[in-house]
C-alpha cells in the first residue's frame, strides 16, 4: 500500500491504485466539500455591507487637479488672457487643438480660432502644463454630452463661455492647487 | 342575473370557458414569475458580490421595491426590437425555433399541482409527461443553433444537445428512486404519499437522488455552472447568438427560466413534500400551520431556486469534458447504487416504502 500519494489523474484505475489518499479524495469529492464551503463562503458575502456609491444622488470627493473639461479664462478686468502662443497646441498629444490667431483691433496678438475636439483630447493635461498664461484649463466638470455631431468641437466662444460661467470655481481650484506647483 | 345568463350556457361550453381562464392564469403566472426570477437572480447575484443590484425602476415610480420593474421595462425593451434574421439563416426554422423551445417550457405545468386541490390535467403518467416535454426543449434548442447558420450557434446547440441527453439519464434515475417509493406517477399521489411530517418526506430516504436530481436539472436547463451551451468566453454566446428582440426574449429568457422554476417545483413536490406544511405531526393536526397550502410550495419552490442563483453566483463553469464525465461516469453509477440501496431496504421494509 502507498500512503501518502494525492492521485492527480482518475481515481483506482486498478485495485493496486487504490490507496489511502485516494479513498479520502474519493470521499471528498463525493460529499462535495470544497463545494459546500465555497457556497457558505458566499452566502456570508451576501450579508455583507454594500459600498457601492450611488452616482447620481451620490457622489465621490473631487481633487482640485480633477482634469474634465476644458475652459479659456480671463483676467479680471475682462481681458482674454490666450496670446495664442500655439504652445498647447503643440504639445497636444492627441491634435486635439486648433489654433488661428491674427491681430486683433487693439494691436495685440490673439487667436481668431480655438477649437479643442473633445472625442480627440485624452484629457492629459498637457495643454494646461504648458500655457504660459494660465488661460487654457481643464475643470471638475465631467458631466457633459453631446446630441449631435459636430458638438464634440468645443470653440473658443464656448470654452471662453465655460471659463465666465465657472469663474469663481476655476479660480479657488487654481489657487488650491498653486503651492505645489 | 349574470349568474342566471352564465348557467343557460350549455355546460360543455361552461367547462371550456372555465378551462382555458385556468390556463391562461397559469401561463400568465408563470410569465409573471420568470420576469421576477430573473429580477432575483440579478439582486442575489449583485448581493453575493457586493453590489446593489437593480435598484431604479419602480412601479409606477412607487417609493418602495425599488428595481422590482425593471424586468418589465426590459421585456418591452426586448419585444420593441428588431428581429434581426441573418442572411443565410433557414428563416422558417430561424423564426419557429423560439416558439419550438417555448411551447413544452409552458405545456410542462399543465399536469403540476399547486394544491391539493389546484392542477390543470391530473393525469396518472403525469411524471411521464413531465419527462418527455422537458426533453422536447432541447429540439428548440438545436434548431435554433442549426438555423442560424453559424459555427457559434451550432457548436453551442451540439453542446447543449449532449449535456441535456448526458443528463436526461441520470435524472430519469433519480425520479425512478422517487417512484419506487411513491407506487405512483402521478405528481398528486406523490406528494400524498409524503404525508406525516419532515421525516416523511423523500430527502431523507432519497437524499443522493434529490442532490443528483437537482444538478442534474442545473445541466438540463443549461445554467451556471453547466452553462457551456451559451459559454460566452469560448463562443460567444452559444444557440442564442444571432438572436434579438422578440425572438431572444422567446428563446433564451422564457423557456430557461421557465424550466429552472419547473425543474425546482419538481423537486419540491417530489423531495420536500410538496404543499405540505413542515409542521405537520409536530402541531395538533387542525393547526394553521400544519395544513397542506400552496404557500408551503412556494416557499419550497423559492428555497430551490434560490440554490438555482446561488450556484450561479459560486462556481465557475466545468470544462466540458467534465460535464460529460460528471453526467456519465458519476451521476449514472451513483443513481443505480442508490436504486439498489433503495430495494434492499424496501425488502427489508425499512423506511417509507410503497414496493417491497
Amino acid at each position: 500500500m502507498r500512503l501518502g500519494v494525492v492521485p492527480c489523474g482518475p481515481v483506482g484505475r486498478g485495485l493496486k491504485d487504490i490507496t489511502v489518499a485516494s479513498l479520502r479524495h474519493f470521499a471528498k469529492t463525493l460529499l462535495l466539500g470544497e463545494l459546500l464551503s465555497g457556497l457558505a463562503l458566499t452566502f456570508k458575502y451576501m450579508w455583507k455591507p454594500k459600498f457601492t456609491v450611488h452616482y447620481p444622488q451620490e457622489k465621490t470627493p473631487q481633487s482640485v487637479r480633477y482634469r474634465g473639461l476644458h475652459a479659456l479664462r480671463r483676467y479680471p478686468n475682462g481681458e482674454e488672457r490666450c496670446i495664442a502662443c500655439k504652445l498647447c497646441e503643440a504639445v497636444c498629444p492627441a491634435l486635439a487643438i486648433t489654433i488661428e490667431s491674427d491681430v486683433s483691433n487693439d494691436g495685440t496678438r490673439r487667436t481668431t480660432r480655438y477649437d479643442i475636439d473633445l472625442f480627440k483630447c485624452i484629457y492629459c493635461g498637457f495643454c494646461e502644463e504648458a500655457c504660459p498664461v494660465d488661460a487654457i484649463v481643464e475643470t471638475r466638470i465631467h458631466e457633459y454630452h453631446m446630441e449631435n455631431r459636430g458638438e464634440n468641437i468645443m470653440t473658443k466662444d464656448k470654452l471662453l463661455a465655460v471659463g465666465d460661467r465657472f469663474q469663481a470655481m476655476i479660480t479657488a481650484d487654481k489657487t488650491a492647487d498653486a503651492p505645489y506647483r | 342575473m349574470l349568474l342566471n345568463l352564465w348557467m343557460q350556457w350549455p355546460l360543455d361550453l361552461r367547462s371550456l370557458i372555465l378551462m382555458v381562464i385556468e390556463v391562461v392564469g397559469v401561463m400568465l403566472a408563470v410569465v409573471v414569475l420568470v420576469a421576477l426570477m430573473t429580477y432575483a437572480e440579478r439582486k442575489v447575484i449583485g448581493f453575493i458580490q457586493v453590489r446593489h443590484g437593480p435598484n431604479q425602476i419602480r412601479i409606477f415610480g412607487l417609493p418602495f421595491f425599488k428595481g422590482v420593474a425593471q424586468p418589465f421595462a426590459d421585456v418591452i425593451k426586448l419585444l420593441l426590437k428588431e428581429v434581426i434574421v441573418p442572411t443565410k439563416s433557414d428563416k422558417v426554422l430561424f423564426l419557429v425555433a423560439p416558439l419550438l423551445a417555448l411551447v413544452p417550457a409552458l405545456s410542462t405545468w399543465a399536469v403540476i399541482p399547486f394544491s391539493p386541490q389546484f392542477v390543470l390535467a391530473d393525469i396518472d403518467a403525469g411524471l411521464l409527461l413531465v419527462l418527455a416535454l422537458t426533453s422536447l426543449g432541447v429540439y428548440g434548442i438545436i434548431l435554433a443553433g442549426w438555423a442560424a447558420n453559424s459555427k457559434y450557434a451550432l457548436l453551442g446547440a451540439m453542446r447543449s444537445a449532449a449535456q441535456i441527453v448526458a443528463y436526461e439519464i441520470a435524472m430519469g434515475f433519480a425520479l425512478v428512486g422517487v417512484l419506487m417509493a411513491a407506487g405512483s406517477l402521478n405528481l398528486s399521489a406523490i406528494v400524498e404519499s409524503q404525508s406525516g411530517g419532515v421525516t416523511h418526506w423523500y430527502w431523507l430516504w432519497l437524499f443522493p437522488l434529490m442532490v443528483i436530481y437537482f444538478i442534474s436539472g442545473i445541466a438540463e436547463t443549461n445554467r451556471a455552472p453547466f452553462d457551456v451551451a451559451e459559454g460566452e468566453s469560448e463562443i460567444v454566446a452559444g444557440f442564442h447568438v444571432e438572436y434579438s428582440g422578440a425572438t431572444f426574449a422567446t428563446l433564451f429568457a422564457l423557456p430557461e427560466y421557465a424550466n429552472m422554476i419547473l425543474v425546482a417545483t419538481l423537486a419540491a413536490l417530489m423531495f420536500l413534500g410538496g404543499w405540505l406544511s413542515p409542521l405537520q405531526g409536530v402541531l395538533a393536526s387542525d393547526a394553521v400551520f400544519a395544513q397542506p397550502s400552496f404557500v408551503w410550495l412556494a416557499l419550497k419552490v423559492s428555497l430551490f431556486l434560490f440554490c438555482f442563483l446561488w450556484f450561479r453566483a459560486t462556481f465557475p463553469r466545468y470544462r466540458y469534458d467534465q460535464i460529460m464525465r460528471l453526467g456519465w461516469k458519476v451521476f449514472i453509477p451513483l443513481t443505480i447504487v442508490w436504486i439498489g440501496v433503495e430495494c434492499g431496504l424496501a425488502w427489508f421494509r425499512v423506511g417509507p416504502w410503497a414496493v417491497g
